[in-house]
């Protein structure tokens, strides 16, 4: 009986074993090197076979991301599966699913991580499909040029998220300015934000910033710089040039606000979770904005929209951000998956759903339409998107020289305004080593 | 299968002389297939990664590019050079001792408080307890809104902010800390109370020992084994933290709360995107955790002994 028992187990044993040693094989993940068969014909429509595809999205484009994809699968034959990553999370799943090969036919990414994660080869080459496109020379450059790497496409636009200026109508009037006219130079900006200060409204701030939050930094002063006709980085992203005089009016103005107390206290702390709240609340007066809140703003305040000022009045300037979006390297469905991003620029996608829902569009040839028409802010938000000072950073090592909490661009910013204004140089010498690494 | 078995079962025990070797050899292989699954557990969720981490930590790895060879000891000294490396270190080291310092003190002030059988005994327990049945993350968001200035409602303690400044959101992330602990470290301090025999508290008293006397010469060396075990789940625990910095402070203000474990994460993840430096670090706090046990379990043992 013993025996039995004992070899019983013996048997199992083994058998767990053998398991656990196919598992963690199949764990260790056989790289079987499948280059996506390029099939013979490559189309500008792609492949609507019924397939089911996957698309991972970040949970900040949660809205456009699951707009988009309802009106593909209802006219379309392919089914996309979404799944949305709370956005903290978002580069440690990709970058898990990339080492195991595991990523969806099709995954959006933050505009400036583009460069490093076309580096990593997380992307299919699309330069030939895109160039079937016959409005391909219309679609956002911003987006197009920082999906570009070693002269290969690899990324389109999938939602553009721009930085304007927004103030508040209500207590522009209170303060005794035009509600219609936003301002059109840092020094109005100042002027302005003072005078909403100097209502001593409780609770009520002339402005607010994410004065803890590398990415909001980034959004809302790197345009500032640009519409003054200077640039951040140099042409390879390796080099900061963050101490310039643009740069250097652009702090000024805060920590003269901040030291005006015209800035909401809470922003000192903002790591960027609530830096778009306040104003929503109806308790700021001017602040540089993303323009996709438009719509949740405008249902309580009564929000006017102007592009980003620099230090002279010019075009002003915007921050071409969202999200980009491309075929995994992982994809055996890349026909497929092109479908999909064939229809995402297509009119139909534009118009129908992005501009339906007051997203701006990401072709310059769409700008004016029918939903555009009827709120004249939308109009403002499209032509600043075309304007030449309105750009997309590109650096490989963008996330860790600005957007990671504690990078050295948060240091410098945190510095200039609320520290020690004289370390620029050296702040500024902190990035450019991270950047050139 | 079962038939074949019994059938081959009696020959094996008829040859006699090797049948008795191999009878006790049979116990043992049975005794070593008890212990296999655990075994196995062990070796596939604990070894493999750590060899698998291990060879991270010598490896040129980055999270979107993979295994690019070996370049030992590259990422020990970058790790060592990075530029919030130190700082790290040295708040976590600060934040071990104030969080041990002060939430052992007060979970043993608690657990004398809750020993004596009063009747308010159980509602005490219950309400010091409840804190510990809420996850470190829940919690941790739990008090981001108490010390957010757009939905604090302690305004009235005239607390400008309460993550604002390095210190501020030290103490901040201590109080969590120790609300969220102090139930869990009084219930195991209880346990040892308990199991203090009141006859030598009779002896005490009959000798004239006062109060304070009786908790320095009788509770706390009886306690000894207690504490020490309660201070080594501190001390590993803080040395280790990292959800609540990561969800209330994200190291900040001006990385001045950055701790070693949220510095993996932050080489991994954010930007860097460096698995090998990430690696190397975690074998470095893996090696400052085995020392600091080690030692703690010698101490413990000395005392007993």
């Amino acid at each position: 009986m013993r025996t039995r028992i004992a070899r019983g187990y013996r048997r199992a044993v083994a058998t767990i074993a053998a398991l656990g040693l196919v598992a963690t094989m199949a764990a260790c993940g056989s790289s079987d090197d499948d280059t996506n068969s390029a099939s013979a014909a490559v189309t500008a429509e792609g492949t609507d076979d019924g397939s089911e595809l996957t698309l991972w999205t970040r949970a900040p484009l949660e809205l456009q991301a699951k707009a988009l994809v309802d009106a593909y699968n209802k006219s379309h034959k392919n089914q996309v599966k979404l799944t949305i990553v709370p956005n903290d999370d978002y580069v440690a799943k990709v970058g898990a699913a990339a080492g195991s090969g595991d990523l969806p036919d099709l995954f959006a990414a933050d505009i400036v991580y583009v460069p490093n994660w076309t580096k990593a080869g997380l992307f299919s080459d699309m330069t030939e499909r895109i160039k079937l496109l016959p409005y391909a020379d219309k679609i956002n450059q911003g987006h197009i040029k920082a999906g570009t790497f070693d002269g290969k496409e690899y990324v389109l636009p999938f939602v553009l998220d721009l930085s304007v200026m927004f103030w508040n109508k209500a207590l522009y009037k209170e303060a005794g300015l035009d509600p219609e006219k936003g301002p059109a130079t840092l020094d109005e900006y100042k002027a302005h934000a003072l005078a909403i200060q100097k209502l001593n409204k409780k609770d009520t701030y002339g402005t607010y910033f994410g004065g803890n939050c590398g990415g909001c930094g980034v959004f809302t002063w790197f345009p500032m710089v640009w519409a003054s006709g200077e640039e951040v980085m140099d042409a390879e992203g390796t080099k900061s040039l963050l101490d310039g005089p643009a740069a250097q009016k652009v702090y000024s103005t805060f920590r003269e606000l901040q030291d005006a107390g015209a800035i909401a206290p809470a922003a000192k702390d903002d790591t960027g979770a609530t830096w778009v709240a306040a104003f929503q609340e109806g308790k700021i007066g001017v602040m540089p904005y993303p323009a996709t809140l438009l719509p949740t703003a405008a249902k309580t305040v009564d929000v006017g929209v102007a592009p980003i000022p620099g230090v002279s009045a010019g075009s002003g300037s915007t921050f071409l951000g969202g999200d980009g979006i491309g075929i995994s390297k992982d994809s055996k469905l890349s026909d497929q998956s092109w479908n999909f991003l064939a229809w995402l620029t297509s009119e139909a996608a534009q118009v129908d759903v992005l501009a339906a829902n007051n997203s701006t569009v990401a072709r310059t040839d769409l700008a004016d339409n029918q939903y555009s028409a009827k709120d004249p802010r939308v109009v403002t938000v499209n032509q600043v998107a075309a304007s030449p000072q309105s750009k997309t950073p590109f650096a490989i090592n963008f996330q860790q020289a600005f957007n990671a909490p504690g990078s050295p661009w948060v240091t410098l910013f945190r510095n200039q305004v609320y520290g020690d204004a004289g370390a620029l140089a050296a702040d500024n010498t902190a990035v450019s080593g991270v950047l050139g690494q | 299968m079962a038939p074949a078995t019994t059938l081959e079962a009696p020959p094996e025990g008829a040859v006699a002389p090797p049948g008795a070797i191999r009878k006790r050899r049979k116990p043992q292989l049975a005794g070593w297939a008890y212990a296999a699954p655990t075994a196995l557990f062990v070796l596939i969720f604990f070894i493999v990664p750590i060899l698998l981490v291990g060879q991270m930590s010598i490896s040129d790895w980055g999270l979107f590019a993979g295994n690019r060879g070996i370049n030992a000891p590259e990422n020990f000294t970058k790790v060592i050079d990075d530029r919030l490396f130190w700082p790290a270190v040295w708040f976590t080291l600060k934040y071990t001792v104030v969080t041990t310092v002060i939430l052992l003190g007060l979970a043993l002030g608690l657990a004398m408080l809750v020993q004596e059988a009063s009747r308010w005994t159980g509602f005490l327990r219950t309400s010091f307890l409840v804190p510990s049945a809420l996850g470190l993350a829940s919690a941790s968001l739990l008090f981001y809104a108490l010390y957010s200035p757009q939905s604090t409602p302690l305004k009235f303690l005239g607390i400008d902010s309460f993550l604002g400044t390095p210190s501020a959101a030290l103490w901040s992330t201590v109080a969590l800390i120790v609300w969220r602990f102090a139930g869990f470290y009084m219930l195991l301090l209880l346990v040892g109370l308990q199991g203090i025999s009141g006859d030598v508290y009779e002896a005490a008293r009959l000798d004239g020992a006062g109060r304070w006397q009786t908790f320095r010469y009788v509770t706390l060396p009886l306690l000894r084994s207690s504490i020490a075990l309660c201070t080594i789940l501190c001390v590993t625990g803080s040395m280790l933290a990292f959800d609540q910095f990561y969800i209330l402070t994200k190291g900040g203000p001006d990385n001045s709360t950055i701790t070693i474990v949220q510095l993996v994460y932050n080489m991994a993840f954010f930007g860097q995107n460096n698995l090998g430096k990430a690696a190397a670090l975690s074998i470095l706090v893996l090696v400052a955790l085995l020392v600091v046990n080690v030692l703690q379990f010698r101490g413990l043992r000395d005392k007993e002994s």
